[in-house]
């Protein structure tokens, strides 16, 4: 298991007259970590929505593992293996930690129409549950209200609940946002650990984690991809230190916070 | 806290109990009938905090299902179909039915809209029930109580007061295994965070019809025994008013807790009784507006007892 395939044909998303997502061709081979840069309402945010299915682009295809997947809910396309984390983290905030990681967990068994038995004593929820918080550090921090958490635990979760059901394809929206210098590093790391066991398209602010962690790279202005290359390429890309890169911290030295 | 919560449930349900022999001993009969109201009430309750409380979805038109379930049995009835095995689970199909239906066009919106909607539908069938002349018009019908086999006689008080009891205690039990299963889980994490539910990859809305439909049913069930209180069906059980009094009724006892909507039916039918009979003894004709002073102690437990009465009995977190 590695991955899946992406391909988006003439994407278009307007909002009124604010164009979001411009006849956006683009390709992730399977497997592939996919960084997406660009300055802030860029349209990064409505191209992670429009892939997991909350937004329908307006125009356009999208091809998940050579299969059209434009028409399909976001549930069903989760079913399919595309997982999702938000940026500033999205969760059950009054539900304890592992309740939060059951509800993606009996979420990917299918379905949940199951009225009787208690989930909470459910053995098998349970233990795919716990699996999940042990990978994700979180495992001590089980009973604790998700909302209580700190803010790099948060995001720890907000990743693990994603994880659930090892999606081939994981969108990440901004995961080094708001990390300090310390937790930064702990979720590079962890993504280097998912580098290769799924596609990923990585959106993220912090060019230092982009570098490093990147196969490809992909900038992207007004809703319009002005370049795609490797870190390298696009490093030398005089459009994009124009249009972005310029504002960016030198490479090499950590942006902590965000 | 949940171990908490049963044994509420357990201690209301003996007090309840208790009521006929108290009843019998105090020689006040009228206690049953004033009872078993609350006991119906509670059960109405309970299936509108389902979605309610644990939906979060804010439903202004549960007292459709109240008279539908009465209407259920009082038109059976009125064509001489009296028996209890046909019109209970009539009232409960076409109650289910009906949330079906109301559900599946209110429940894509959500907010304030879905409160308008689920408003105008209770509206609408409370104007059709007016409307048709053959089953009493703005009058009603008459319906006599609902019959069962030989030894079950719903004539008589306190096997009718038992019955809804035993409903009640099954409500309750079977709420409560709902709400901690994963179908409650899932229904309770579309109320915090809907969006990132569906992503997870729950089809939201046919949860939360589920629940709508679930609780419909219940509540149908409770009409059919209001309407066996009052032998009598009528339009007004459906008027937008009572269904106020209910939400009132889940929020008094406490949002999201089963328990809390019991405790609210008590309070609010006990109150609406006895405050209405003391504003009557200090003047006469005052004791219809027996909500002036209600109006005042709901905005006192709104201020004071954020977790409603069943906040107040079990001190701490609402959740
Ligand atoms: N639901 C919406 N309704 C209207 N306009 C929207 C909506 N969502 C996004 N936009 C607009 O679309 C553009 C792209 O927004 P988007 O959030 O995708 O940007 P982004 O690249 O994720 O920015 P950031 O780096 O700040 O997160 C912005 O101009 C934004 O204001
Ligand atoms: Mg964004």
């Amino acid at each position: 298991m590695s991955g899946a395939g992406l391909a988006l044909v003439d994407l278009s998303k307007h909002f009124g007259g604010v164009i979001a997502t411009d006849r956006l061709t683009w390709q992730i081979a399977a497997g592939e970590l996919h960084a997406l840069i660009g300055p802030n309402g860029a349209g990064k945010t409505t191209l992670l929505s429009q892939l997991s299915g909350e937004l329908s682009p307006d125009a356009g295809r999208i091809l998940f593992d050579g299969r059209d997947i434009t028409a399909l809910s976001a549930d069903r396309r989760t079913l399919l293996g595309i997982g999702r984390s938000f940026q500033g983290t999205s969760l059950f905030a009054e539900f304890s930690v592992l309740d939060n990681v059951r509800l993606a967990v009996q979420a990917r068994a299918g379905h949940s129409f199951r009225f009787w038995r208690a989930a909470r004593q459910d053995a098998a929820l349970n233990q795919a549950a716990f699996a999940q918080l042990r990978e994700a550090g979180l495992d001590h921090r089980a009973q604790a209200t998700a909302g209580s958490l700190s803010h790099g635990e948060q995001r720890q979760l907000d990743l693990a609940m994603a994880l659930v059901g090892r999606p081939r394809l994981l969108l990440l929206d901004e995961p080094m946002a708001g990390l300090g210098a310390e937790e930064s590093l702990a979720m590079v790391a962890r993504l280097k650990a998912l580098k290769g066991r799924h596609s990923i398209v990585l959106v993220e602010h912090d060019m230092t984690a982009v570098f490093e962690l990147a196969d490809r790279i992909t900038v992207l202005v007004y809703g319009r991809a002005i370049a795609t290359g490797t870190p390298a390429d696009i490093r030398a890309n005089a459009e994009v230190r124009a249009a972005y890169l310029g504002e960016a911290p030198p490479a090499g030295e950590r942006h902590a916070g965000a | 806290m949940i171990g908490d919560r049963r044994r509420l449930d357990w201690t209301l349900l003996v007090l309840f109990a208790g009521v006929p022999g108290a009843a019998l001993a105090l020689d006040e009969p009228y206690l049953l009938d004033l009872f078993a109201r609350v006991l119906i009430f509670a059960i109405a309750a309970v299936s509108l905090d389902l979605i309610l409380g644990y939906g979060g979805l804010v439903s202004f038109g549960h007292a459709a299902f109240l008279g539908i379930g009465g209407y259920a049995v009082g038109m059976l009835y009125q064509h001489d179909l009296g028996s209890g095995f046909l019109q209970f689970p009539v009232a409960v199909l076409v109650s289910g039915v009906a949330a079906l239906a109301i559900g599946w066009v209110s429940l894509r919106t959500g907010g304030l809209y879905f409160i308008m909607i689920t408003l105008a539908f209770a509206q609408m069938l409370y104007y059709l029930g007016i409307s048709l002349k053959v089953y009493g018009g703005d009058d009603g019908m008459r319906a006599r109580r609902s019959e069962f086999f030989a030894p079950i006689d719903l004539n008589d008080q306190t096997q009718f007061y038992y019955l809804a009891l035993a409903v009640l205690a099954l409500s309750l039990w079977l709420g409560r295994r709902l709400v901690n299963s994963r179908f409650g889980l899932a229904l309770q994490g579309a109320r915090s965070n809907e969006r990132r539910l569906r992503v997870l990859g729950v089809p939201v809305f046919r949860y939360r019809l589920t629940a709508f439909v679930i609780a419909g049913a219940l509540c149908g069930l409770a009409g059919a025994l209001f309407a066996n209180l009052n032998e009598y069906a009528s339009p007004s059980t459906m008027h937008w008013t009572r269904s106020g009094e209910l939400i009132v009724m889940v929020i008094l006892g406490g949002v999201g807790t089963l328990t809390g909507p019991v405790l609210g039916a008590l309070a609010f039918v006990l109150l609406e009784s006895y405050l209405s009979e003391a504003l009557e003894a200090l003047a006469s004709g005052f004791g219809q507006h027996w909500q002036v002073v209600f109006g005042p102690l709901l905005v006192a437990v709104a201020l004071f007892a954020r977790g409603g009465l069943v906040g107040l009995l079990r001190p701490g977190r609402g959740e």
